[in-house]
């Protein structure tokens, strides 16, 4: 267990974004977890505190002006938008996955048409297709709700991804090999092309968890998120409506964006992280 | 024969317009037959103010899309609406024609969006390239993670940043707007040219300290790979000097996926920039497009989209045809 | 002694990584005459490549030059400035690349990558100059006049190859050394670029290294040849002489693989394994594979001893008379 260990120290060295990534959202996880015990629910109702408070040892980030406390928020706020962005993260790879090893995989007309799909979508802008979808559900969405919005688009990168890697692998020699020695093309999958795609699966899904998570920020944002529900992009949302900068209360507008940094520098390194993990480059150490 | 790869590219640049088109005339109608009417009725039931001529608009709608046509038929006359750029008009700000909004809204987005992603592609990329060069002065990587931080920040979320330090703290700058209220919009006086620069220079700035950390990181990973390249080794094996190497070498042969990426990335920097001129109040179609939203002015925010998509898929189409110009080995024979 | 072009002293080239510094060339002595062609053999990281670059000037960290010396002359190459290393490149010592594949500049044309080097050394020539100039140097590796408008991937690998063998000896260099040239290319073109390369240096009065593998290839073309193992020099001499009677064991054995065209049955290889560069055994580095070791190989380091043109590094020598 020590030689375990001791090798997994020296291989930060060599690889200190996946570390830090780690470590950044192990932070926030430990805030959640953390704060979750100790501070009810209950209070991220509006009115459910006296408004506008300043920080203080009763409400360590202060209130909102609709009388939320804000600590509260920003706890369940970090689990509502990390959930969105998991939930769209795992259906955009799930799809991106099934996409991208169809089309490298059996090729032909059938990976014409979906390469030539992701090329087009990969342009249009996001966001504002994503606005155009949430204007016609015309608000009342739950969390769920736009986890599912986010994830409309959420498969378009990772097919691409997935779908460059099952080529270059499809081309190697080792899965010539195993057609020759008679495994089913299943068997093929499963044995010998899954466990060499992890890496870039762990990596795509990373970077797809972000960006589901900024474009939901986004759109809350705009107003067009699930109205009652405390999640990050909504505190943003109440902060812009409420020009809580003009009125220099910053306990409210400061702890969320802080927290939405280090999301997403966690998020991006421990994606680095794990694309170093997949494709090691050389070493430039003396 | 030249033209195939011309040909197709334009192929693809009207097959996204006719999708989004398509998508958007069909969207609402999972929900909705007469956004005017619901429109209406929420004003009706909130006690507010409904617009003289509003029955008027209610009733030229009808004739046009009401549930009497035949889908398709409506279908051919949104079409060709669309075409000749009529997209109806403003339920919130009848009878303001979606038009108008646009244009009064769209140089000022332009002028943003279009200036900020020079600088920041422009700079970013320089950086990004002298990060990765060995012999580049080593005092350069120390800019390594703050760049780091910059790129994953949203945009608009710097933009609040910003306005809270140089704008409230300090009143260096103005917090919001494109030019002091109240101001007279004459296009030809230097004084007010100026007003509108000291107004742009928060948001421009959020979207260019973003867009460079974001620009810096990606050429900085191209010219990590280019330098393992053996052009390199062959290059620097003639005694080429270290300017030379830099630019003909690996900076030109870097730049190439990087434009790519520009072109990937467009959309994302759309979107970002909608959000940045709502933060700032800065009076492109962002911030039209954010108060159609909360007035459901419904043919407002369909008219800003399909405008969007139509600007981004173009600005695609030119950059692909752009592209073997700068990279030889892409011709335009092949398609 | 008379007109020795380049010596190598000593030399002395590792790479440090985070298991250690690997002894990529330890202790090596050559010299190379005016005009004359010598071969560097030897298997895949036997050091030829690094001696290579490093008379270059080439190697990058985590690689560095150790100790020794590389004399061109009376300058010692590893005490020159980055400045001054430069200006020796192509113009005194050309080097021709292993992979020809990926060494020219994909967005540049042909003849601009010949221009560029020889501008780098000399800012005055005139266009026109430059422009007869490549003309030349294509013609005289058997390239026509339009491959000089052409983007490398419109070239075949063996004309790539050949606009590499150009530019190395554009500025007509004292010393070229190929890496390997021919290894990507078929048997065909390998000789044919050979060819070139050896007309060529005979035209210019050059000295060549040829490093690289193919024992066949060295037979042909060289005129001395050394044999490398494990980051030291085992055998140097005359390509006929070393080929007629090799004097080290691994020379033996290597020549033994070499099939000749009416044999059959099973080819002889060299069984085991080269040894670890970082964590080098005590003693001859081929003991563990050698079919002639006496104990004393395990223990102490062989010396190169000299007799008759011929060196080699091995205990069955030490008290023989060489003859």
């Amino acid at each position: 267990m020590n030689r375990r260990i001791l090798a997994a120290m020296r291989y930060t060295r060599r690889n200190p974004a996946l570390a830090v990534g780690i470590g950044l959202l192990l932070a926030i996880l430990l805030f959640w977890g953390i704060g979750s015990i100790f501070v009810p629910f209950s209070r991220t109702s509006a009115l459910s505190v006296p408004a506008s408070r300043v920080p203080s040892w009763e409400f360590p980030l202060g209130t909102d002006r609709q009388g939320r406390d804000l600590l509260a928020v920003m706890i369940a706020g970090t689990s509502l938008t990390l959930r969105i962005g998991l939930i769209a993260g795992f259906i955009g790879i799930f799809i991106g996955t099934i996409l991208g090893f169809v089309s490298a995989y059996y090729r032909g007309a059938v990976d014409t048409i979906i390469r030539g799909s992701v090329d087009v979508l990969l342009t249009v802008p996001s966001l504002l297709v994503m606005i155009l979808v949430a204007v016609a559900l015309k608000g009342g969405l739950t969390v769920e709700g736009m986890a599912l919005v986010v994830s409309i688009l959420a498969w378009v990168w990772p097919t691409r991804t997935i779908r460059a890697q099952v080529l270059t692998m499809r081309e190697s020699g080792y899965i010539r090999v195993a057609q020759l020695s008679g495994m089913s093309s299943p068997e093929i999958i499963v044995k010998e092309m899954m466990p060499n795609l992890l890496p870039y699966l762990a990596a795509s899904l990373v970077n797809a968890v972000a960006a589901a998570i900024l474009a939901s920020i986004g759109l809350e944002a705009l107003g067009l998120g699930p109205m009652e529900s405390p999640t990050l992009g909504m505190t943003i949302y109440w902060v812009l409506h409420y020009s809580a900068l003009l009125h220099g209360m910053w306990w409210w507008w400061a702890p969320p964006i802080i927290i939405i940094v280090i999301l997403f520098v966690g998020l991006f390194l421990l994606s680095t992280g794990l694309d170093e993990l997949a494709n090691p480059r050389v070493r430039r150490s003396v | 024969m030249k033209l195939d790869y011309i040909a197709k590219r334009f192929g693809i640049f009207l097959l996204v317009i006719w999708l989004a088109l398509t998508v958007i005339f069909f969207l609402p109608r999972f929900s909705t037959q007469n956004p005017i009417r619901e429109k209406m009725n929420q004003e009706m039931l909130r006690g507010g103010y409904v617009q003289v001529g509003m029955e008027q608009m209610i009733e030229e709608y009808e004739s046009k899309f009401g549930l009497n046509k035949p889908l398709w038929e409506q279908y051919g006359t949104y079409l060709s609406d669309m075409g000749r750029l009529d997209f109806g008009y403003s339920i919130a700000h009848y009878p303001k024609t979606v038009k108008s909004m646009l244009s009064e809204g769209l140089p000022w987005s332009i002028g943003l969006l279009g200036m900020t992603t020079l600088i920041a592609f422009g700079v970013g990329s320089l950086l990004g390239a002298l990060l990765a060069w060995r012999r580049a002065p080593q005092v350069l990587r120390y800019l390594f993670p703050p760049l780091l931080v910059l790129s994953a920040v949203p945009f608009y979320l710097l933009g609040l940043v910003l306005i809270f330090f140089l704008a409230f703290e300090n009143s260096w700058f103005p917090l919001f707007g494109g030019y002091s209220p109240g101001t007279v919009t004459d296009w030809l006086s230097i004084s007010f040219w100026g007003n509108v620069l000291h107004h742009s220079f928060l948001p421009a700035l959020s979207m260019i300290l973003a867009g460079i950390g974001l620009w810096a990181l990606t050429m900085r990973g191209m010219m990590v790979t280019v330098q393992g390249e053996d052009y390199m080794t062959m290059a620097e094996a003639k005694g080429l000097k270290g300017s030379t190497l830099f630019f003909r070498y690996a900076l030109r042969n870097s730049i190439l996926p990087q434009v790519t990426s520009l072109v990937l990335a467009l959309g994302h920097v759309v979107g970002g920039a909608v959000l940045v001129e709502v933060v700032f109040g800065y009076p492109g179609i962002g911030t039209t497009l954010y108060h159609a939203i909360r007035e459901f002015d419904y043919f407002v925010i369909q008219g800003i989209i399909l405008i969007v998509i139509v600007a981004i898929a173009l600005g695609t189409f030119l950059l692909d045809v752009a592209y073997p110009l700068l990279d030889p080995r892409i011709t335009y024979r092949r398609a | 002694m008379n007109t020795q072009l380049l010596k190598l002293q000593e030399l002395q080239v590792f790479y440090h990584t985070d298991e250690g510094a690997v002894k990529a060339v330890d202790g090596v002595t050559l010299s190379l005459a005016k005009g004359e062609r010598l071969g560097l053999v030897g298997e895949s990281g036997c050091g030829k490549s690094t001696i290579a670059m490093t008379i270059m000037g080439l190697i990058k960290s985590p690689g560095r030059i150790e100790g020794g010396k590389i004399l061109l002359g009376e300058v010692d190459l590893t005490k020159l400035s980055e400045g001054e290393m430069r200006r020796l490149r192509l113009n005194q010592v050309g080097l021709i690349p292993q992979g020809a594949m990926n060494s020219l500049n994909p967005v540049s044309r042909v003849k601009d990558q010949i221009i560029d080097g020889m501008r780098a050394h000399n800012q005055q020539i005139s266009k026109r100059e430059l422009r007869s100039r490549v003309y030349e140097v294509l013609e005289s590796v058997g390239l026509r006049r339009g491959v000089a408008r052409m983007y490398a991937h419109e070239l075949s690998g063996g004309m790539k190859q050949r606009v590499c063998v150009a530019i190395a000896i554009s500025l007509h260099p004292q010393v070229v050394i190929a890496d390997e040239p021919t290894s990507a290319l078929d048997v065909v073109v390998q000789r044919e670029v050979m060819e070139t390369i050896g007309q060529l240096q005979q035209q210019l009065g050059a000295s060549v290294i040829l490093a690289g593998h193919d024992m066949g290839l060295m037979a042909q073309f060289v005129d001395r040849l050394a044999v490398m193992y494990a980051g030291k020099l085992v055998e140097i001499g005359p390509v006929k002489e070393l080929f007629a009677k090799p004097l080290h064991p691994y020379t033996q054995l290597l020549l033994a693989s070499l099939p000749g065209l009416a044999q059959r049955g099973v080819f002889r290889g060299i069984p085991g394994l080269t040894p670890s560069l970082v964590h080098v055994p005590p003693g001859c580095l081929f003991y563990p594979r050698c079919p002639q070791a006496m104990e004393i190989c395990s223990q102490e380091v062989p010396a190169l001893r000299e007799g008759d043109g011929r060196q080699v590094a091995c205990h069955l020598y030490d008290s023989e008379v060489m003859i």
